[in-house]
């Protein structure tokens, strides 16, 4: 699935144009973007939370040559699903 | 910010009414949701993509009391932060 489907999906349903419906479903994401970036969460009650995380610096090791080299601090976007996505895509199991 | 909270952003910017807002927020995470539940992959230039991860059981531990328990297999979603995103949220080597 990508922003085509997601678009064709919106404009089958909502009655909105191919134009709008693109332009709309843009704007979902820019906002979520935006919020992001700013370094706030975005919560999805039956979905989940992403949510940024701060790092701080640590050492690490280059795997291929074995040299150790200082991994910097750093912002990174985790996503943690909630209960009720987890369980949908158990309930087969 | 919650789900409501994005619903009432995009009303705003896209100048459309909370109920059709609500309608677009909602169709969008209920295809995540279904895509996700048929094993299929989502993938949002710009943004992220997320699949879907078998786990096989597992011989765990209950982290309180100690006792051995067996993890059944599961299947979790897991997303992975696009480029342009995992650049934009990373301020703190932003020069």
């Amino acid at each position: 699935m990508t922003k085509i489907d997601i678009i064709q999906n919106v404009c089958d349903k909502l009655g909105f144009s191919k134009k709008d419906s693109a332009k709309i479903v843009e704007s979902v994401f820019d906002v979520m973007k935006d919020h992001l970036e700013k370094g706030e969460k975005i919560k999805i009650s039956g979905f989940g939370n992403f949510m940024v995380k701060e790092k701080k610096s640590r050492r690490g090791r280059n795997p291929q040559s074995g040299q150790e080299i200082e991994i910097t601090a750093r912002r990174v976007l985790t996503f943690k699903s909630s209960q009720v996505l987890r369980r949908a895509l158990n309930a087969r199991a | 910010m919650n789900k409501s909270g994005l619903i009432e952003a995009l009303a705003k910017k896209e100048n459309l009414t909370e109920k059709k807002a609500t309608d677009v927020v909602n169709l969008i995470f209920k295809g995540f949701t279904d895509a996700l539940k048929n094993g299929g992959r989502i993938e949002i230039r710009g943004f992220g993509s997320l699949i879907v991860r078998n786990y096989n059981s597992y011989k765990g531990r209950n982290p309180k009391t100690g006792s051995s328990i067996e993890v059944s297999p599961k299947r979790l979603p897991f997303f992975k932060v696009g480029k342009e995103l995992r650049e934009m949220v990373n301020t703190v080597n932003k020069t």
